[in-house]
């Protein structure tokens, strides 16, 4: 350590000797950021893992094939609708296993393949009418009992009375599988099927096309008035007691619980306009209510964001308020907004708990076609399934989610694309 | 002796040597605050930031193809002042205006006129570059398009071409016109927020420090290009620099803590002024 020519020690130094400490503790800083980081991946990593593992399965289907007879005479001389295809199923099945003649066992081999089949035969001949007066092998679910069985979420050394599928079932589908007839298909339906009461037959498209109508009346309400009360607030209002009262409010409305919003929704919407149950429009309606909130502060965010100078640039050429705010100002703050109401509208997306108060967690088998078509919606449909006593509905329930995040990251990649898209420098 | 030098200034014929100067303690403006055929004209204007009263009633005119220079330390309200010629403080909250300020004789706080077309004829130049993060053809062609002012893309050109040449920026950026204007330099940034300004034709300029922000080179280009203009508008400057005053204007307002202290011939402030304020001022004093 030399000293200063008066004496006292010089800065550098002073400096060095708490240099060490310093970077002490930035490293220790560092190393909680990555600690929290891991920590919050790895619990990602888990809920993911776990909604995979569970869920994967829901997308494949067991199958199993018949052969069907489709009697000339019979098909030609009645109206196709009217036939009784559980029937033709029923006799397929007997001819596969002659053998079993005592009534409950009939009804139990009967249990193997699901009860849509038949509606699927009829559709196979309506759609290929050159069926009739052949003998076809088609594919048909099983049902969930089997499907189950197959993928391995029942123990088939589990004692006989504590599983749904019993010694004679298990030796039926022992050898259908022996002779090819049983696999695993692509579950398609899944994806175009609305809710059922058959695990292998229920599908999301009507919780989806459900949430799809609602989140279009949420975003077609929420977004102009979260834009236009972001602009109007940050752009045009004075600033006042009722201003500051208006923000405060809007600022509380953003964090009101949402089950609140479903019950006000009950009350207003149902109760005393008398609109319809269970529809996207009063879902719609609901959710924006929670959405619009979140739009306008994240609009006035994008809005504060545009430098002042970019105003006042405007202004000095002649432009009017209203012609800087459109010109200029609203561009410039797009992809902020934007960005704001996706993330809102994913909110929407996941909200179930205010639906619930407006009746879409009926159970709802068609796909609704419209606004007010009773329907419900994805993190509905999952409450649904999560709640149902089958076993096969564990891995719908999985599949469910996934899917509902799937929407999720696209929704958020959109905001994200989006954002570097429209940004610009200044 | 002071009363008789104060009504002696203010007279038309500017005194050709003071042996004595107006004393620190007088706020009464001194020198010649009026020209004889004024483009604009201001009248005992008060400006009030709520109860703080930011400008003292200062009258001045503003004449015909001049540059008018405002001076004074930081903070005495040459801003604040500048900024009431095209009614841009009207856009901050809280600040009042009251006196009357004309343009070729019509009162612009009048309540039936209109500010943008105000702003139209009254431009102005920022401190800092402030071009729009548009093309460099857009930055010149919006003023015109909003206004009305050319009716087909041709004319559109023409303007756009025009008024770059009078900036001084047409041979810099004629082949990137499409380019974005925040992709220019400083100073090239600051000559094309002139010719934004320039294109409504206006007859009044106004510049904030328009120089403060710019290196040397870019300042020299922006003085010649300010004296160039000057043919054709009246140019209000306000400027910290005493040389940038001394070289680009013909009249010089210096201002203190809101009052308007002299006014004059800018070779005369600089080499001669009236009040010891403005002495102080202009040989760094304070400031
Ligand atoms: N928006 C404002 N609100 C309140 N006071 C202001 C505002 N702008 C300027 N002032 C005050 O008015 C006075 C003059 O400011 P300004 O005109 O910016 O000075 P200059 O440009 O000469 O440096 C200063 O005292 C400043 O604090
Ligand atoms: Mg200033």
């Amino acid at each position: 350590m030399t000293p200063n020519a008066n004496g006292s020690p010089r800065t550098i130094d002073i400096v060095n000797r708490s240099l060490a400490r310093r970077y002490l503790s930035e490293r220790r800083f560092r190393m909680c950021g990555l600690a929290a980081i891991t920590a919050s991946l790895l619990f990602l990593c888990v809920l993911l893992f776990t909604i995979g593992k569970n869920g994967y399965t829901a997308f494949q289907q067991t199958v199993i094939r018949l052969d069907v007879h489709f009697d000339e005479e019979q098909f030609s001389s009645q109206d196709l609708n009217a036939l009784d295809y559980q029937d033709l199923i029923r006799s397929s099945l007997q001819r596969l296993f002659p053998e079993v003649e005592d009534r409950s066992e009939q009804r139990m081999l009967r249990a193997l393949v699901s009860s849509g089949a038949a509606f699927q035969l009829q559709e196979s001949v309506a759609q290929d009418p050159s069926f009739i007066g052949k003998t076809i092998p088609l594919w048909f679910p099983a049902s969930d009992e089997v499907d189950m069985v197959m993928k391995g979420h029942f123990k088939r050394t589990a004692p006989e009375e504590e599983r749904p599928i019993n010694d004679l079932q298990l030796q039926w589908i022992d050898r259908l599988a022996a002779e090819n007839r049983i696999a695993f298909r692509f579950n398609k339906g899944f994806f175009t099927s609305g809710d059922s009461r058959e695990p292998e037959l229920a599908g999301i498209w009507g919780a989806t096309t459900g949430s799809f109508f609602t989140l279009l009346v949420t975003l077609v309400l929420s977004f102009p008035i979260g834009v236009a009360s972001a602009v109007y607030l940050e752009e045009f209002a004075p600033r006042n007691r009722l201003t500051d009262l208006i923000e405060v409010n809007i600022n509380n409305l953003a964090a009101v619980p949402s089950i609140v919003f479903g019950l006000l929704g009950l009350s207003v919407f149902l109760n005393f306009f008398q609109m319809p149950r269970s529809a996207p429009v009063v879902g719609g309606l609901v959710l924006t209510l929670m959405t619009f909130p979140t739009i306008i502060i994240a609009g006035r965010a994008a809005l504060k964001s545009v430098p002042p100078s970019i105003r006042e640039a405007a202004l000095g050429v002649g432009a009017s308020k209203m012609q800087t705010v459109v010109h200029h100002v609203l561009p410039l703050a797009f992809p902020g907004i934007l960005t704001g109401t996706i993330i809102g509208m994913a909110r929407a997306l996941g909200e179930t708990a205010p639906l619930l108060m407006i009746g879409m967690v009926a159970f709802i088998v068609d796909i609704p076609r419209g606004f007010t078509d009773p329907s419900t919606a994805l993190p509905v449909q999952i409450y649904l399934w999560a709640d149902s006593p089958e076993r096969a509905f564990v891995e719908k329930t999985s599949a469910a989610i996934m899917v509902l995040l799937a929407f999720m990251i696209l929704m958020n990649s959109a905001a994200i694309y989006l954002r570097k898209r429209f940004e610009r420098r200044w | 002796m002071e009363q008789a030098l104060i009504r002696e200034s203010t007279g038309r014929q500017s005194p050709t040597l003071v042996s004595r100067r107006v004393s620190r303690d007088n706020r009464q403006t001194v020198g010649d605050p009026f020209v004889a055929d004024p483009r604009m004209t201001c009248r005992n204007v008060n400006v009030y930031y709520g109860d703080k009263r930011a400008i003292k009633n200062v009258s001045l005119d503003v004449g015909r193809n001049e540059v008018i220079a405002m001076i004074g330390p930081s903070g005495c309200g040459k801003s604040t002042f500048i900024r009431c010629l095209n009614r841009m403080n009207d856009t901050i909250e809280g600040c009042r205006v009251t006196g009357e300020i004309t343009l070729d004789g019509q009162n612009i706080y009048d309540s039936g006129l209109d500010v943008v077309a105000l702003r139209a004829q009254v431009g102005m130049v920022f401190q800092k570059p402030n071009p729009f993060p548009k093309s460099i053809y857009e930055n010149i062609a919006y003023g015109p398009r909003i206004h009305g002012l050319v009716d087909s893309k041709a004319a559109l050109d023409e303007l756009v071409e025009n008024s770059l040449k009078k900036a001084g920026l047409w041979d810099e950026v004629k082949d990137r016109l499409h380019e974005p204007g925040t992709g220019l330099s400083g100073g090239q940034q600051q000559r094309l927020c002139i010719a934004r300004a320039i294109a409504v034709s206006p007859e009044v300029i106004l510049m904030d420090e328009p120089c403060s922000a710019l290196d040397p080179m870019a300042t020299a280009i922006i003085e010649d290009l300010i004296d160039e203009l000057r043919q054709h508008y009246s140019i209000v400057i306000v400027t910290h620099s005493m040389q940038q005053a001394s070289r680009v204007s013909q009249r010089t307002a210096f201002f203190h803590l809101g009052d308007l202290i002299e006014v004059g011939a800018t070779s005369q402030v600089f080499t001669n002024p009236l009040h010891e304020l403005t002495e102080d001022y202009i040989t760094g004093r304070f400031g």
